[in-house]
């Protein structure tokens, strides 16, 4: 077997060195009734060629984003991601590294961390960035129950623009924690909608810009409103490459932000792995969740990095810890940090303007759809509009014209009663044939 | 002084290995300081080349940011030198024997890369219409029936995104069973006092409180311990199997019955499942829900911090509790149901489908018998390395065999003014990664070693010897070797208190105190 080094020869001889006659007197203390003597009901080792086929044949039976025309964004979009970054994640050193617990040796990826954190508290406006969460949706989460720890309040107001999966994700683990969830129905530009339920008892409030539905607000008053009460604001935002075009949460009063990462430096993936942003407030520092690497010195003065603030986590408080994570997106913030390195200052701020550049394109071509409705007043790189029919049927059929043309809001939310809502996104990666296609196959769709 | 023929020395000159050599640049041969991005950077600097915008951002109005980000850029060339530069500063698997117990930093294949970044998996968006995700579909069915199989339990959550997101996962299920039954009440859960900090973390997340279970001199649970705190209040047990101190627990199926019988659940903490995976299924031993970190067990890359995966396999009891989304297998194919199923929702999509698609190729390579031999040559290895040390080193629990993984106090250290920390630092020089240290919390001075099962005799020797070779300079009174190593790694020991008591987190400039000086005329 290709990944065991070890030969008949050299067990033999291992045994002998331990001082027992077989492997089975290693695994005298396995309760005899649980010993399998059997191997398993699964096939036997493969060569690569096999796996290969095997996997092949599988991945040949999914239609990649890039095979055609394809809008879907809804908390993950297509981007194009340099040939470099990929190149360089796949270093020995990076990607089969642990957790950098011993500095001396990890000075690559605790530098690379500092990095990603000073360039992720520069998209958001806020002071302070942690290493990283699993994504945008448990970073969400995790962000209610920091604002619990601040304020000592239980309760979280969630705007109806956001994510409808970020809400259940907070619902789920943020009520386990005991905190009281109010979510707001589904609008789709009703931000400031949060302000009417702010209260003494209100802990924070999630709003999203750009929202599910693509509307960019500005949550200048919504902060204000929040503060006032004593609360904090978070925003919450699923395109990061929008934090180079649009004023950010931090300039805004947001004194958490959280951010789904994916869309500088990493694949779709079906949704898997992803890398969540996470930035707040100097003060409030010490009631973040997960990982920190701070700048120190070596014992001869020269700059270094650690993993710091180590008591607010489980491996040392324990049941006390602000969060249970430890395991984080280590290889997903690199591939962020280099992203983000090619395309600099200027680079974002083009990249972000090119997508907003084609989703006016994208804008157009709807708008001259008989039928169709815009619903989306100030976007980003993601429109909402208004179909004549059930708009899940609308793509099914539009597949038969080789075109993926969106993400029903019904499939986020079914029981929203917006099934005639679907939510189109472009990127630098469509192109005018690509819109084209589109607008050929909802004049085609609609009105038969 | 001998010479080529075109005058090049044929020896290496003395000087060059004297302790103490110092270049003129400071730095250390190929080995330089590297400056941060921002230091390195510009903000008019790229690295890429992208169409100029066709339409203008006067729409958004004042939404449009006018400050500056902060943000440098580099070309190309500088980019890659500057990240392949960092990353000669990090150890890796792929350099020599990574010993971190409870970690299972064995080999990462690189055929798993390769079939995680075909585009019908890379280039595949979460939300494309389920008719056109068939493949990832199936391959999720297929590995949830790989992981059933080899934990012979009925059902698997795939969707946590780490092995603490699974111990939430699971934790989630059986709250969710108790309520459904009417037993709200059960508020408490029992850990022992070796387990992951997760295990406490995560019982405290959920509401509950947390009561610790003793240990035996032998290193396993107390089971009059556990008897005497079950109760009608107990909601679950959390044991770690084999567990932290690298033991499996001959109890487990007592442990398990007891559980029951007190009306509580068995959460197992998987981390340490390359131990038995093939030779024991955890749903023969009474475990309730397990989660399987992928990137342990199924060679997932650890990728300096993550991304795991931390699928949970459930019983019966809890398989309807179960998180969404589900995959579905039908007559048409397969179906996800996204909404209103189980206890809720753990993240925004279906899991780590980049992990799943790695470890099924792990999985499929090694196939029913290499996933045996897995185990077998894991704690082969862990036991040979136990074997060697125990002529300088005093294991934690001498009698009988360790699982994967061999557990050392500092009692052998006594008297040398050396420390389990500074022991370590001085495994660095000899070109090792530290074992993890100071964790189980039970043992003193704890040195946890994990050499996996893909080590072969030779690096298993070389490892052996180095560390034979420390302990007896520390026992030979060479304390001052330990106190002050690092001595041969890109830095020296950090001031890792500092760093805490004045956090800086990000970079910024350094603040102008003196005016520039004016430019020299020409």
């Amino acid at each position: 077997m290709r990944y065991l080094p070890l030969t008949p020869d050299d067990r033999a001889r291992m045994l002998g060195v331990i001082g027992v006659p077989d492997i089975d007197a290693l695994f005298v203390d396995v309760p005899a009734a649980a010993r399998r003597r059997d191997l398993f009901d699964l096939p036997l080792h493969a060569g690569e060629l096999e796996v290969e086929r095997e996997l092949g044949a599988l991945a040949a039976r999914n239609r990649p984003a890039g095979a055609g025309p394809f809008f879907c964004g809804a908390g993950a979009y297509r981007h194009h991601v340099p040939a470099s970054v990929d190149h360089i994640i796949q270093r020995s050193e990076f990607l089969t590294s642990y957790t950098p617990y011993q500095p001396e040796i990890a000075q690559g990826t605790l530098q690379v961390l500092f990095e990603f954190q000073t360039q992720v508290a520069a998209l958001t406006g806020l002071d302070v960035a942690n290493a990283s969460m699993y994504d945008g949706s448990t970073a969400c989460a995790e962000a209610v129950m920091m604002a619990k720890r601040v304020t000592r309040r239980e309760k979280a107001i969630l705007s109806g623009g956001l994510h409808p999966h970020y809400a259940a994700t907070t619902q789920t683990i943020a009520h386990a924690e005991g905190m009281q969830i109010v979510r707001q129905a589904a609008a789709i530009d009703a931000e400031a909608d949060v302000i009417d339920a702010i209260d003494a008892e209100t802990a924070c409030v999630v709003v999203q810009t750009p929202n599910v539905f693509g509307v960019v607000t500005d949550v200048t008053k919504i902060a204000e409103a929040a503060h006032a009460a004593g609360a904090l604001l978070i925003v919450v935002t699923t395109e990061a490459v929008s934090f180079g075009l649009l004023k950010s949460p931090g300039e805004m009063g947001a004194d958490i932000a959280v951010a789904e990462g994916q869309s500088i430096g990493n694949a779709l993936n079906y949704g898997g792995p992803y890398v969540g942003l996470f930035t707040c407030r100097e003060k409030l520092v010490r009631q973040m969740p997960g990982r920190l690497c701070g700048e120190t010195v070596d014992a001869e003065g020269r700059r270094g990095y650690v993993l710091t603030l180590s008591t607010r986590e489980q491996h040392i408080r324990r049941e006390k810890a602000t969060s249970n994570i430890c395991t984080n997106s280590g290889l997903c913030a690199l591939a962020f940090t280099i992203h983000l390195s090619l395309l600099g200052e200027v680079g974002l701020r083009r990249l972000a303007a090119l997508n907003h550049s084609r989703a006016r394109e994208l804008r157009d071509a709807l708008a001259a759809v008989p039928g169709v409705e815009i619903l989306t007043p100030r976007f980003f790189n993601e429109i909402a509009v208004r179909t004549p029919g059930d708009a899940a049927a609308l793509v099914e059929a539009m597949l038969a014209d080789g075109v993926v043309g969106g993400v029903p809001y019904s499939r986020l939310a079914p029981d929203a009663g917006l099934d005639d809502v679907l939510l189109l996104a472009a990127t630098e990666t469509t192109t005018t044939d690509d819109i084209a296609a589109l607008s050929a196959a909802l004049n085609r769709r609609i009105g038969r | 002084m001998s010479m080529s023929s075109v005058g090049r020395p044929t020896q290496p000159a003395a000087a060059n290995s004297e302790v103490g050599f110092q270049s003129l640049s400071g730095g250390r041969g190929l080995l330089q300081d590297e400056p941060l991005l921002f230091e390195l950077g510009g903000w008019d600097k790229t690295g890429v080349d992208l169409d100029e915008p066709e339409h203008d951002a006067s729409d958004l109005g004042d939404l449009a940011r006018t400050a500056p980000i902060g943000l440098a850029g580099l070309s190309e060339p500088e980019t890659l030198r500057h990240y392949v530069r960092l990353s000669q500063k990090n150890h890796a698997i792929d350099l020599a024997l990574y010993p971190l117990g409870s970690c299972t930093m064995k080999h990462n294949p690189r055929l798993n890369e390769k079939m995680a970044r075909l585009a019908g998996f890379a280039d595949l968006h979460p939300l494309a219409p389920v008719s056109t995700a068939q493949g990832a579909l199936a391959l999720i069915d297929r590995l949830a029936h790989w992981l059933k199989t080899l934990t012979g339990m009925p059902a698997v959550a795939m969707s946590p995104k780490a092995g603490a997101h699974g111990e939430l996962c699971g934790l989630l299920c059986i709250k969710a069973a108790h309520e459904a039954a009417g037993h709200g009440e059960r508020r408490r859960v029992l850990v022992p006092t070796s387990a992951h900090g997760t295990n406490p973390a995560t019982a405290a997340f959920v509401g509950y409180s947390v009561e610790e279970i003793a240990q035996t001199a032998d290193g396993r649970v107390d089971l009059a311990d556990l008897e005497a705190k079950l109760g009608p209040d107990v909601a679950a047990i959390m044991v770690t199997n084999p567990n932290t101190c690298g033991l499996f627990e001959r109890e487990i199926i007592e442990i398990a019955r007891l559980t029951h019988a007190h009306g509580a659940y068995f959460y197992c903490d998987g981390a340490n499942f390359n131990a038995i995976v093939g030779r024991v299924r955890p749903g023969d031993l009474g475990v309730d829900a397990m989660h399987i970190n992928l990137h342990k067990t199924f060679s997932t890359p650890h990728g300096g911090g993550g991304p795991g995966a931390g699928p949970v396999v459930l019983s019966q009891a809890l398989a309807a509790f179960a998180p969404a989304p589900w995959v579905v297998s039908g007559g048409d194919g397969f179906t996800l149901t996204e909404q209103d199923v189980g206890f809720g929702r753990m993240s925004a999509f279906h899991g780590q489908m980049g992990m799943f698609v790695r470890a099924y190729a792990y999985m499929r390579s090694h196939g029913a018998d290499g996933l045996r031999q897995v185990a077998e040559d894991a704690v082969l290895n862990a036991n040979y390395i136990k074997a060697r040390l125990s002529a300088e080193m005093t294991p934690a629990f001498p009698d009988g065999p360790c699982m994967h993984e061999a557990l050392f106090d500092d009692g052998w250290l006594e008297g040398t003014g050396v420390t389990t920390l500074d022991f370590a630092k001085a495994m660095i020089d000899e070109g090792f990664h530290p074992m993890t240290m100071y964790f189980p919390l039970v043992v003193h001075g704890a040195m946890l070693i994990e050499p996996t099962e893909t080590e072969s005799k030779r690096e298993l020797d070389r490892f052996c010897d180095a560390l034979i070779a420390l302990a007896q300079a520390a026992k030979a009174g060479d304390a001052e070797r330990f106190k002050t190593a690092p001595h041969l790694a890109p830095l020296r020991r950090l001031d890792e208190t500092q760093a805490a008591r004045k956090p800086r987190l990000t970079w910024r400039p350094e603040p102008i105190t003196v005016a520039p000086a004016p430019l020299a005329a020409e």
